[in-house]
């Protein structure tokens, strides 16, 4: 008698090592075989491109084939470039000094409107606006848009350095006047120029440095006086028709003019931007008698920003052309929830967890293959949407307000990574409650809600900005290109402007995104399937 | 022997049956399904909660400098919360036809009862009861918070503000007026989720339709002619005119003139969903 040993049934299948890889593809079968997912994906991308470039289809302001001329500064932004100028050329090193006794000025009509050439400027009443500068320059020519540095008494801001239309920094705080005058100074040497200023004419302080790239040979250098549209918002929320817009003139009036360096010719007086927007009219120019000089000016040294508030101009960002994402983004929002409420549904999800039992890492590699679809998407759709907005409109005459690339680039990528992280939110939702329609009506409303409260001027400012910072409606500060400056009033609101920079913006939707996929793996391995 | 053998031909009865008796039965067939559903009672709870949360949360909000030209709409201030309730009411809707898809609970519905229009129509009327009484609280909490809050910060009577009350005309119409509006959504989102069916896709699209018109109008402001158009044809921006009790001669359409466009939005979706039902497999 033999004994036998009888082995225990072995599957002749070789044994899969559950890599987090293979998991990944697992479920990016599962996306790439459901036709129907495929095609709304492309729906989405093509829904984002069409609503985009149809609905802002623009319209020319002055007649088909027209360009405005917006001058661009040293870094690329457009900007105002509108003063009145009394120069004289400085060849090589030098200095300027002068002391300021006054600053008034003159505002037109509320809703009088801008300063147009040829514009009747009846209306006119007393009144400095918080902007309105005079004070003295040093710029590389009269062309608008030229390298400069300048120092200036303010209306309401103190003393300013003022150079190439963006930077700004504060200098002696307080009003000009006759009792309580300022003496300003500007130095250069080479292509450096550094701005001091005084209460009395002997004791100095340096206000800042300024070093131009785009200064070079014989510059010009003088006294200048520019006054900006008067804004002012008709209630305390971002209103669609923003504020009223009325031209305002400031008169500087200056003595000890002091111009150190060589130089040929006398003074000359000059409306800078008037052949422009700027405004030409009988009251612009200067008066020398004897030592003193007084300089009425118009307009601003400074950048345009979105919207009617400080320019005539009438400008779009290239966020403006992404309105569609809200289209794209309720579709991704379905398919992200319906990629984990389908399996429930189906009852598929029995299959998915016996297959990998580490639950968390199965939704882990759906996030995945969710968040790198969308991003896909959205990343083309967001590029075409841009590139061919921006084309469409320039086309059509309408100003799009020029960034760089890298700007365009983290516009266009940042809206596709928004578009990403929604989805894994809506995925992480749709894990949590399991019902489809809960979850799309959920983060639809968790992110489009807000937007419209804080955007649409029913909230006052504070409230808005509230809830543009702590919702995750945030994320949609990532669409803003140019930045708002606080030396420039203006209607800083949606869809060009949020309380939050772009990446702190889609930063709070990436927390919520975090949270939600925290909890959704936590109960999925508290709960059954 | 012949025998001959007579066949009883086998027919079915063709009873008589008048549109109101069916209509009437599937009246009470969709209620019943409504009522016995647990999630109904929370949906309409959380119309109300999230109305009057959203309107209250608004109120206490608003502040107005007083004289530079803060021209605000006390009642219109108050019932912001329609913007919020209004995806509650889409939900209900979508589950309403779209539930019985994705269980495919609908088969047995369209055989017990063949004529798949009056079923949509038992569905509309039903959901219309519903969400009528819901909203009717949830307007009248809407306004009674605008009355109270508004109030508290400085929006008086002293400072040139209407007070929310029911004793001014507008005030009803705006009041009346959302009521409707909350049902005409309802009726809308029927609709579309009966001609898309699957329930979260229905969800996508019945919020798109609510939310990416009014949004377009926001971005719009660089194209006025489009956003009139928008203002003035999309259902929820013109829809939403109905809450406008002052300023009336400015607005892009008049109120009544708004909720009827959202009717005729309303209507359209109605239709096109009973002739989808009529033309496609269940």
């Amino acid at each position: 008698m033999s004994a036998t040993t009888i082995s225990p049934y072995r599957s002749p299948q070789r044994a899969e090592n559950d890599s987090f890889l293979r998991l990944v593809r697992a479920e990016w079968t599962k996306f790439r075989t459901l036709r129907g997912w495929v095609l709304a994906v492309v729906i989405a991308v093509v829904l984002t491109d069409v609503f985009g470039l149809l609905v802002v289809h623009p319209h020319s302001p002055c007649g088909s084939g027209c360009h405005l001329l917006v001058p661009t500064g040293p870094g690329g932004e457009a900007v105002n470039d509108s003063f009145y100028f009394v120069r004289r050329p400085l060849a090589g090193n030098g200095s300027i000094t002068v002391r300021v006794t006054a600053l008034t000025g003159k505002v037109s009509a509320s809703g009088g409107g801008f300063f147009g050439p040829g514009q009747p400027q009846n209306g006119l009443s007393p009144g400095v606006v918080p902007w309105a500068k005079a004070g003295i320059i040093i710029t590389q020519s009269t062309r608008q848009g030229s390298a400069y540095a300048a120092m200036m008494v303010t209306g309401g801001n103190g003393v300013r350095m003022q150079y190439d239309y963006t930077s700004d920094v504060p200098g002696l705080a307080g009003l000009v006047s006759a009792a309580s005058p300022r003496w300003l100074r500007l130095v250069r040497s080479g292509n450096t120029i550094t701005g001091y200023d005084s209460p009395d004419g002997s004791h100095w302080t340096e206000v800042g440095v300024a070093r131009l790239a785009g200064l070079s040979g014989t510059v010009q250098a003088g006294l200048f006086a520019a006054s900006p549209l008067k804004f002012t918002p008709n209630f305390i929320t971002y209103s669609e028709s923003g504020g009223s817009v009325s031209g305002s003139l400031a008169t500087g009036v200056f003595d000890h003019v002091a111009l150190a360096g060589s130089g040929a010719g006398g003074w000359t007086g000059q409306n800078i931007g008037a052949s422009g927007a700027g405004y030409t009219g009988p009251q612009i120019g200067y008066r020398q008698a004897g030592g003193r000089f007084t300089v009425t000016g118009s307009g601003d040294i400074g950048p345009v920003v979105s919207g009617a508030a400080n320019s005539s101009y009438d400008t779009v960002t290239i966020g403006d052309h992404l309105l569609g994402v809200f289209l794209g983004l309720v579709i991704l929002v379905v398919i992200g929830a319906m990629f984990i409420t389908v399996e429930y549904r189906r009852g598929l999800i029995s299959t998915t967890l016996t297959a990998s039992p580490k639950r968390g890492r199965m939704l882990a590699a759906k996030a995945v293959v969710i968040g790198l679809v969308t991003f896909a998407a959205g990343a083309a759709a967001a590029a075409l949407a841009v590139i061919v907005g921006i084309y469409v409109s320039r086309s059509g005459g309408v100003y799009v307000l020029p960034v760089g690339w890298p700007t365009e680039a983290r516009v266009i990528l940042g809206t596709a990574a928004m578009l990403a992280v929604t989805s894994v939110l809506a995925l992480s939702i749709g894990t949590i409650l399991r019902r489809s329609v809960v979850t799309v009506a959920t983060v639809v409303v968790g992110l489009v809600l807000p937007y419209i409260l804080g955007a649409s001027g029913v909230l006052p400012v504070g409230a808005a900005e509230w809830m543009l910072r702590v919702t995750p409606a945030a994320a949609f500060a990532i669409e803003q290109s140019v930045p708002q400056y606080h030396q420039v009033i203006g209607q800083y609101g949606p869809p060009d402007y949020f309380p939050l920079a772009p990446w702190a913006g889609f930063a709070v939707l990436c927390a919520y995104a975090v949270v939600g996929l925290g909890l959704a793996a936590y109960l999925l391995r508290r709960r059954d399937a | 022997m012949s025998q001959t053998v007579t066949l009883a031909r086998c027919r079915p009865r063709r009873r008589s049956w008048p549109a109101w008796t069916a209509l009437a039965d599937a009246l009470h067939a969709e209620w019943t399904k409504l009522r016995t559903v647990p999630g109904t009672g929370w949906i309409l709870a959380a119309l109300c909660v999230l109305t009057i949360g959203v309107g209250a949360g608004t109120d206490s909000a608003t502040r107005c400098a007083t004289g530079v030209g803060c021209t605000l709409d006390t009642t219109r201030v108050s019932l912001t919360g329609i913007l919020a309730g209004q995806a509650v009411v889409a939900v209900l809707a979508v589950l309403v036809i779209s539930g019985e898809y994705s269980t495919g609970m609908i088969t047995a519905t369209f055989t017990a009862m063949p004529r798949r229009p009056v079923v949509l129509a038992a569905k509309a009327i039903v959901l219309t009861a519903l969400v009528l009484a819901a909203s009717v609280v949830a307007v009248a909490g809407s306004l009674l918070a605008g009355r109270l809050l508004l109030a508290t910060n400085g929006l008086t009577a002293a400072h040139g503000f209407a007070v929310v009350s029911l004793a001014r005309g507008p005030t009803v119409r705006a009041a009346a007026g959302s009521v409707l509006y909350m049902a005409l959504i309802g009726l809308l989102s029927l609709g579309v989720a009966t001609i898309v069916r699957d329930s979260a896709a229905a969800t996508g699209a019945v919020l798109a339709v609510l939310y990416v018109a009014p949004i377009a109008a926001l971005f719009l402001g660089s194209n006025p002619v489009w956003q009139r158009r928008v203002e003035r044809y999309s259902p929820v921006n013109a829809g939403l005119t109905i809450e406008d009790t002052t300023g009336l001669r400015h607005l892009p359409i008049g109120p009544w003139g708004g909720l009827a466009v959202l009717a005729i939005w309303a209507a359209a979706a109605l239709v096109a969903a009973g002739l989808q039902l009529r033309l496609r497999d269940a």
